[in-house]
């Protein structure tokens, strides 16, 4: 049995988020999705889950959640204070809980912006076009195409296997995504660079840039020295990839994120690479960003770095999962994992005794 | 103007490629995006997650973790050198049912007193010409249309409104198009369909695709009322027709 959360208190600007809704944007569908991916992975294999399930994605001031159920639960990405019961609660670890315990947040402590809070189980609402995630713009997917508010009752769904043996587990801080606050943002110069003159193009690499008050899922406005177009800031529409650098009439960059329409009429003088997104955004209104020049194969290879993170906590979970425990006074194991190879292909198996 | 076959690589970040065979809206151009898209798709590339086809681009999105991004380069430039726009000289043309005027077209009027054309031939200037979807985007399933009768081409309103109900049709300049979700917009309003041209719970969520023709087609308001409560219930099958083109 599932859990359920009674939302006391929807928080600023809650949503249920996954990977994204991928595959559909030649219908003009934007993509959405979990605007710091590696924490939204790292909380669901905390609370017992497959990395992409769906979570809740809360920004700067947490929701009020009331538990009926039992079952875990694990927050990860910037800190904002939870609480269980009143008492301070640790991130990155896999959390009991049951019915009658409050789960709320204090306000942010340090720097960052968005948490990610994993249940066992995952957030159970209907898959719209292949994903969980939440536009809210449209009133598409995630939690009835809106942000959570007091009244809402949430299901989580079945908890995968061994999800009890995994309370208690952490992450360790090696495996934790890094989000520095002061770090420059890696960009690879196009599609439109060419509508820009090289004076120009230093001037976005070699300024700093201050986060508008315009910054939210769709796109981060930053303010800071102009950019000037060769003749013009309009082109023929065309795709806008997740992370381009806008830069309309006006001068100003603007970086497109989860939520971005997918086309649009205005020049794109470079992407930021994909791993750089989740530093970004998990800054905030009047932090500031300077560009760095990189290459898609840097790009490439902090994909990779980040999928071997991934891979290593799970690793470390199934070990975790399978340590002996104490059982009527001798150590016995009531669960276990192996490595199986059919046909050049692995698999980790992991049982338990039910 | 004779475009280049062979599409300039645009770097779009270290997930994205993108196929540029121009910078023009021309229906010979985004005739070859078309054509790339149904070709890449059809090898089926493993690690490509998606196609997004423009008016003279297609981005190519994809994993870097399991396609490298100079193999794909290389299935891009392959799959051009056998382009056959000529596979897609039978395209598919969508009858969108539109009932003018009244409460649904509210600005059939200024479209009229912009033109000077009497309400009847506003209507049978716009069903009179198939018009070509260059390509989706803007807001969910919103279809970019192309070759409208010039003739009717009227402004944006001076006020948008705030509210304008999925399933509107209107004329924006040159442009004419649907509203595929309620969103707030400027468009001069001149009828309605009574079809969801977009639902993200149908499969396909869409009723017209990049490369397709739209015929819009006048029905009364009691045709509107049975056509919307047919297509509710799912009994309303949509007119679509071949179109053959002279490569």
């Amino acid at each position: 049995m599932g859990l359920f959360l009674n939302v006391k208190k929807g928080g600023m600007s809650t949503t249920v988020q996954d990977f994204g809704r991928w595959g559909h944007q030649a219908m003009g569908m934007p993509v959405a999705g979990a605007m710091d991916p590696e924490a939204l992975a790292v909380a669901n294999l905390l609370a017992g889950n497959s990395p992409g399930e769906a979570a809740l994605e809360i920004t700067l001031l947490g929701p009020t959640l009331e538990v009926e159920g039992e079952g875990t639960v694990a927050a990860s990405g910037a800190d904002l204070g939870l609480t269980i019961n009143g008492t301070p609660a640790p991130l990155w670890t896999c959390l009991s809980v049951k019915t009658g315990d409050v789960i709320s947040f204090t306000g942010p402590k340090g720097r960052g912006c968005r948490a990610y809070l994993a249940f066992s189980g995952g957030i159970d609402v209907p898959v719209v076009m292949g994903s969980r995630s939440t536009y809210t713009r449209a009133g598409i997917g995630g939690f009835e195409g809106r942000a959570l508010k007091a009244g809402d009752r949430v299901s989580c769904g079945e908890p995968l296997p061994l999800w009890k043996r995994t309370i208690g587990f952490s992450c360790p801080e090696s495996l934790r995504p890094v989000r520095d606050p002061e770090a420059p943002i890696r960009a690879v110069l196009g599609p439109q660079d060419d509508a820009f003159t090289p004076e120009a193009l230093e001037t976005l690499f070699g300024s700093t840039y201050t986060i508008t008050s315009q910054a939210d899922r769709m796109g981060y406005r930053l303010e800071g020295p102009k950019i000037p177009h060769r003749t013009g800031a309009d082109i023929v529409s065309d795709a806008i990839p997740l992370g381009a650098i806008q830069v309309p009439g006006h001068g100003q960059p603007i970086v497109m994120l989860a939520d971005r329409q997918t086309t649009g009429g205005y020049t794109k003088p470079a992407v930021v690479l994909t791993a750089d997104l989740a530093v970004l955004a998990q800054r905030i209104p009047g932090e500031t960003v300077r560009f760095a020049r990189s290459t898609p194969g840097e790009g490439a290879k902090l994909l990779a770095e980040r999928a071997k993170r991934l891979a290593a906590l799970g690793q470390l979970r199934s070990e975790y999962r399978t340590r002996p425990q104490a059982v009527g006074g001798e150590v016995k194991a009531t669960s276990g994992a192996f490595t199986l190879r059919i046909g050049g292909k692995t698999a980790l198996i992991e049982w338990q005794e039910l | 103007m004779e475009e280049p076959r062979t599409p300039r690589l645009l770097d779009a970040g270290d997930s994205c490629l993108v196929a540029e065979f121009g910078a023009s809206v021309d229906r010979a151009l985004n005739a070859k995006v078309q054509a790339l898209k149904h070709a890449l798709a059809k090898c089926a590339v493993k690690g490509i997650v998606e196609l997004v086809p423009t008016y003279r681009s297609l981005a190519v999105y994809y994993d870097p973790l399991l396609l490298d991004r100079e193999e794909l380069k290389k299935r891009i430039e392959s799959a051009c050198e056998t382009l056959d726009e000529a596979s897609q000289a039978e395209s598919r043309v969508v009858t969108i049912p539109v009932c003018y005027g009244g409460t649904f077209g509210p600005d059939l009027e200024n479209v009229c007193a912009y033109t000077g054309l009497s309400k009847e031939e506003v209507i049978a200037r716009h069903t009179g010409r198939d018009t070509y979807c260059f390509m989706l985007g803007f807001t969910p399933g919103f279809a970019y249309l192309g070759g409208m009768d010039e003739s009717l081409a009227t402004p944006r309103l001076e006020n948008p409104r705030t509210l304008i109900p999925a399933g509107s049709v209107g004329i924006a300049g040159k442009q004419t198009g649907i509203y595929p979700i309620d969103s707030p917009g400027g468009w001069q309003l001149i009828g309605r369909t009574p079809l969801a041209v977009f639902d993200p719970l149908r499969t396909p969520p869409t009723l017209v695709e990049a490369g397709d023709w739209v015929r819009f087609e006048a029905i009364s308001e009691s045709e509107y009322e049975a056509i919307r409560a047919a297509a509710k219930a799912g009994q309303y099958t949509v007119k679509i027709a071949l179109r053959k083109e002279a490569a």
